[in-house]
């Protein structure tokens, strides 16, 4: 199967093709076949592939396969290739199979919706685009999907264009990625002008010879790439667009939150460990930036009132640990949490998608302050949300327990303790608004309209199934990365050979590993406790808030008003943006740029360069009187000054 | 004579004048007739000059389809036509925009029928002359002719201000040739003394030995009537006034093509003629195209009018163009032709979607619109993969030139790269800001609510030129592998003269390279 695996990107593109050239002209039902069945066809030729990579010896677990040579100018030449190893495979598994269900879901959600062939359409062409990221060989493929990505995130956030702010969260999201797309490029040419290629196989395998470990030039280029990958994966100081992005349709939330884009920063870094590794600079850049995004994603978290906001900050904050994992080396912890997080993301947004659909009708269908009690209504929906708030609060044996407590160890044992007391505050905040949500939402008396509480239903099985598959995934899917106090991690010994490789060449990383090794077991218990402590702690102190003495957030909130306010309006990071970037560029562009520069004085100048001659010429005009007299004494005058000349020569 | 046994290049640059021909024994009552004829003559250029993709030999930077006829020999004038794979896409890109817009004139032009189609396929010579000429002589005849139809298409069919528009075209763009004129006459007579020999054929000028304070004067001399044309910061605002007033055929010929005159220019003459004095100008004009690229895309954001937007947009793509030529190794040249030829697809089809919209509402204001995806779903389809392919897109046509500008540009000057990348961003504030009050949110004017989706015409031009937008996006090497031997071919002539100067190189020259390089193209 490893020969075709160009079909795992291939078929979502035709899928969005069929759909896009003919999706209105074909009934409803085959939008959503075509939609679905390449899909669902991708994962399987995925699963085959990945099967066929297992098979392989660990140590040879690479497959590449060149389709076509795409640019060639010169020395740059780049083919258009697909490489499969243990990070493309399990990241296309991710991909393929979480987008999967979240495109059958989609069948049941958008039913409703104008534009279902468009709809899918954008579906599958982001499932296209995200599967040439994760599969190319190269940096420029990676950039295809990079952008392509940022496109269909675009199209998707901007579905709803008759509505003003759908169609700015769409703009805003691809004007951030571009700016995160800048360093990238960046990147990606310091790349070629350093090796004479961008090519995965080369870069990385000559890294030790090309470059100095700590030098400047690897430095620049992992900075630059972050900087990418900060836009692409909503990190500060780009995270903005992500909240806003929940102006698309939910399940969209769900594709671009657990199984696409976001976490295509994420992978890139972990794709380059060997050039990160060589820079332990952008190294700290990395884990602090991620680790205070956790917390200041978390804490942002922490009053919003809609439920996708809640979950688009949690997601932004869960970002931040893949990161900090990265940033302290343990990048298979970090794909680790990509995958639990695709999990129980995607069951959460999806959840909260059939939450909305079921409040279809209302004022606000996602403010939390107008639902509670849905319990009772929506069974399924409430189970698997449940556990997969289990699951992202870090609860035994839930699996988002098993890879955020593998960052935190390898943070603490990293040596990094100040970070690690930031993820730990950042897990107890995660683990209470994640549990306020899930209280507000399912808990405590209905605050529902009472027109609206009569048609309260639970969602159909094709939106559900989907939900307890997710849930079921979020429940086992840490078993795979079990601590080494526990078992056999096979993450590790799948996802080893393409970090260790690196990792020990560049361990900068790992010197404080060795005076805690003697004790590194009961460390690891004594961390795993600490993390359980501080989730349930977070869970009890939300249900104290919120089911039990349901007065003392209000009372809080006015007690402290300014900081409420300042965290309820998300710290103004958005409005100070716009003052210091956004305005002063349009204003200078169109008061001063424009209307003066550009068209008074470099116009200007042209313009009265013509009326110069104009004028010029106006004055030689009085000249010619077309008197007789006037012509013969200017010849007479020119006459003698030619005499005059000769003469006195 | 050369590879096909026929003189292929006037066979395609005269066939616009065998349809005026006809156009002018018709009655100027019979417009469809015209029209059908002037729309057949172009298609018919466009399909003699498919085999010159076909048949030209990659391997040569030698001059392709020569044809060399003496014209007025005491002053050395020929009739020299040629093609390198400079020119021989630039030639392809002529004939399908001249083609397509005609087109696309259909409807919008309605009064002195006869005229505008005469005036367009006149052009079409003109613009095809100006590619082929490898007579300097010649080459100025068509640069000049040229101006004429199109100062004509702009001055009578176009808007408001048309006039003043159709001046200042023609004023500003003849200024800047005479001193051109004024350089070639410089060349000229210096290659009689240096050589005894009386001639305007280009070819010879590479082998004059010019002194590098001569080389910078005559460098001015040209630049100012590439510079112009191109245009670059600060000589631009004739092409905001020119695009605003002309009409759609008009505006999609002078960003498609007329444009590209001038960076053709820079690369067939300032290049190779004066290296010493192209080396020196490098920082000067890098910075132009720098601040030409944000400038532009700045300006761009903030106009009110679709077309202005567009026409500074330009300003800004040919930013790109100008600094990758100016980085002189293989992917800054190679990547700006191929954003001469992207620019030419891309933005000529945003002036073709400008004109469909304009037909139908007759206002350029982006106020003017908004919510029309919702009136017209197709339009709206193509719209976005016309603005996607504008801001480079990677998977669009856009996205290859401009990514291998930046990487050209950033072997030669890392810094330049990053002012040059980081606008690369606000083209996407610009473009996808207008789309957005353009295609999105309600509709909120009543006449945009029954506004009519394409019509078979309009899809027929829109078509090719998404077939285009794609194909050099997947797969640009059919079109990257013609340039390479003349690009690099270019580079050799242009950083050979950096460590040698004067006689030194004339003797190297003679040495390493086919010693009578041009002779082999001087056959009749």
């Amino acid at each position: 199967m490893l020969n075709y695996i160009y079909l795992i990107p291939l078929l979502p593109l035709i899928g969005a093709i069929v759909n896009g050239l003919f999706g209105y002209r074909i009934r409803k039902g085959w939008v959503g076949f075509w939609a679905c069945g390449s899909t669902g066809l991708s994962f399987a030729a995925a699963v085959l592939a990945f099967l066929d990579l297992l098979s392989l010896a660990p140590e040879h677990r690479i497959f590449e396969q060149v389709l076509f040579t795409w640019i060639s100018s010169g020395d740059f030449i780049v083919e258009a290739g697909l490489q499969v190893d243990p990070l493309s495979g399990i990241m296309m598994l991710i991909v393929t199979g979480v987008g999967f269900l979240i495109h059958v879901y989609s069948i049941g959600y958008m039913g409703h919706e104008y534009g279902y062939p468009r709809y899918f359409s954008y579906l599958n062409l982001f499932m296209f685009s995200m599967l040439v990221l994760v599969l190319g060989n190269n940096f420029l493929l990676m950039f295809i999907g990079w952008e392509g990505v940022g496109l269909c995130s675009y199209l998707l956030i901007g579905y709803y264009y008759e509505k003003q702010s759908a169609s700015d969260a769409g703009k805003k999201a691809f004007v951030m990625n571009r700016i995160g797309d800048f360093g990238f490029a960046l990147g990606v040419m310091l790349i070629f002008v350093t090796f004479g290629s961008i090519d995965y196989t080369t870069v990385f395998s000559e890294a030790h010879e090309k470059l100095a470990a700590g030098g400047v030039i690897v430095t620049t280029i992992t900075l630059l790439l972050f900087l990418g990958a900060t836009g692409k994966s909503a990190q500060i100081p780009l995270y903005t667009w992500l909240p806003d992005a929940m102006e698309g349709p939910t399940p969209v939330s769900a594709l671009i939150h657990a199984a696409t884009m976001v976490t295509a920063g994420v992978y890139m870094v972990a794709r380059c460990s060997a050039l990160f590794l060589m820079a332990p600079v952008a190294m700290n850049v990395v884990a602090i930036i991620g680790a205070v995004t956790a917390i200041f994603a978390a804490s942002i978290g922490l009053f919003q009132n809609d439920i996708k906001r809640v979950l688009a900050y949690s997601t932004v904050s869960q970002l931040g640990y893949m990161f900090l994992a990265c940033g302290v080396g343990a990048f298979t912890a970090a794909i680790f949490h990509v995958m639990t997080h695709a999990f129980f993301k995607a069951c959460l947004f999806l959840g909260s998608g059939s939450v909305i659909h079921a409040l279809h009708g209302a004022k606000d269908p996602q403010d939390m302050r107008y639902m509670g009690g849905l319990k009772n209504h929506m069974p399924r929906t409430y189970w698997t949300f449940a556990i997969s708030t289990l699951a992202i609060a870090g609860i035994f044996p839930f699996a988002g327990f098993f890879s955020k407590d593998e960052i935190l160890y390898e943070t603490f044992i990293g040596g990094h303790k100040v970070l690690w007391g930031i993820a730990a505050v950042a897990a107890f905040l995660t683990a209470f608004y994640m549990f306020r949500l899930v209280f507000m939402t399912f808990h405590g008396k209905s605050r529902v309209d009472h027109e609206i509480e009569h048609h309260l239903h639970e969602s159909p099985n094709v939106m559900t199934m989907p939900l307890v598959i997710l849930a079921f995934l979020a429940t086992i899917g840490g078993f795979v990365g079990l601590p080494a106090v526990m078992g056999t991690n096979i993450m590790h010994e799948f996802l080893g050979p393409v970090f260790t490789s690196h990792e020990h060449a560049g361990a900068v990383h790992h010197t404080a590993e060795l005076d805690l090794s003697r004790n590194a077991f009961i460390w690891e218990w004594i961390l795993m406790g600490i993390s359980l402590a501080i989730a349930i702690s977070g869970i009890f102190l939300a249900r104290n808030l919120y089911i039990i003495s349901t007065d003392i957030p209000e009372r809080l909130a006015s007690r402290y008003q300014s900081v409420h306010r300042l965290i309820f309006n998300k710290y103004y990071i958005d409005e100070l943006y716009d003052a210091v970037f956004v305005n002063p560029i349009k204003n200078i562009s169109a008061s001063f740029l424009w209307k003066i520069f550009d068209v008074k004085i470099i116009d200007g100048i042209v313009n009265d360069t013509a009326d110069f001659f104009m004028e010029f010429g106006q004055l030689l005009r009085r000249y010619q009187t077309g008197l007789v007299r006037n012509y013969a004494f200017s010849m007479l005058f020119g006459g003698l000054v030619i005499i005059g000349y000769y003469l006195l020569k | 004579m050369n590879q096909l046994g026929l003189p292929i290049l006037s066979l395609i640059t005269y066939t616009p004048l065998v349809g005026i021909l006809l156009i002018l024994f018709i009655n100027k009552e019979n417009r469809s007739l015209i029209r059908g004829i002037a729309f057949f003559t172009a298609i018919i250029a466009f399909v003699i000059s498919l085999p010159l993709y076909f048949y030209f030999d990659s391997s040569t930077y030698e001059m392709q389809f020569v044809e060399f006829l003496p014209w007025i020999e005491e002053f050395g004038i020929g009739y020299h036509l040629g093609i390198d794979g400079i020119s021989l896409l630039l030639v392809l890109l002529t004939t399908f925009i001249t083609a397509l817009s005609i087109l696309a004139a259909w409807a919008a032009i309605e009064r002195h029928v006869k005229e505008f189609m005469v005036a367009m396929l006149f052009l079409e010579t003109g613009m095809l002359g100006v590619f082929c000429s490898l007579d300097f002589f010649l080459f100025y005849v068509f640069w000049e002719v040229m101006l004429i139809p199109m100062y004509l298409i702009i001055g009578i069919w176009g808007g408001a201000r048309r006039v003043y528009a159709a001046v200042k075209f023609f004023i500003y763009t003849m200024a800047g040739s005479v001193l051109m004129l004024i350089g070639i006459l410089v060349l000229y007579f210096i290659n009689h003394n240096q050589t005894g020999e009386y001639t305007f054929n280009i070819l010879k000028y590479h082998d004059i030995i010019l002194s590098p304070t001569l080389q910078f004067w005559l460098f001015l001399a040209f630049f100012f009537a590439f510079a112009i044309k191109v245009p670059m910061f600060p000589f631009h605002t004739w092409l905001p006034d020119a695009h605003v007033e002309a009409p759609t055929a008009g505006s999609v010929i002078l960003a498609g093509v007329l444009l590209k005159m001038g960076t053709y220019g820079f690369l067939r003459f300032s290049l190779p003629l004066f290296p010493h004095a192209t080396q020196e100008f490098i920082p000067l004009i890098s910075w132009l195209s720098i601040i030409g690229i944000i400038y532009g895309a700045l300006v761009s954001m903030v106009q009110d009018d679709i077309k202005k937007l567009v026409a500074y947009s330009s300003v800004s793509h040919l930013g790109f163009c100008m600094l990758g030529m100016f980085a002189l190794n293989m992917q800054g040249i190679e990547g700006s032709i191929l954003q001469m030829i992207n620019h030419g697809l891309s933005t000529g089809a945003l002036f073709l979607i400008v004109g469909i919209i304009y037909e139908r509402r007759h206002t350029r204001l982006i106020a003017d619109y908004g919510g029309i995806s919702k009136v017209m779903p197709v339009f709206a389809a193509i719209f976005m993969i016309v603005t996607l392919s504008s801001i480079g897109l990677p998977g669009l046509n856009g996205f290859i030139g401009e990514f291998l500008i930046l990487v050209g540009t950033f072997k030669s000057n890392p810094w330049y790269a990053v002012f040059a990348t980081g606008g690369v961003i606000f083209a996407a504030v610009y473009m996808l800001w207008m789309f957005q009050r353009v295609m999105f949110g309600e509709i909120t004017k009543e006449e945009n609510k029954h506004l009519k989706d394409l019509n078979g015409r309009e899809l027929a031009y829109m078509l090719p030129i998404l077939i285009f937008i794609f194909w050099i996006g997947v797969y640009p090497k059919p079109f990257l592998d013609k340039m390479h031997a003349s690009v690099e071919h270019l580079i050799e002539q242009v950083k050979y003269h950096k460590s040698i100067t004067g006689e030194e190189r004339r003797e190297a020259r003679l040495l390493n390279f086919r010693a009578p390089e041009h002779q082999s193209t001087r056959h009749q």
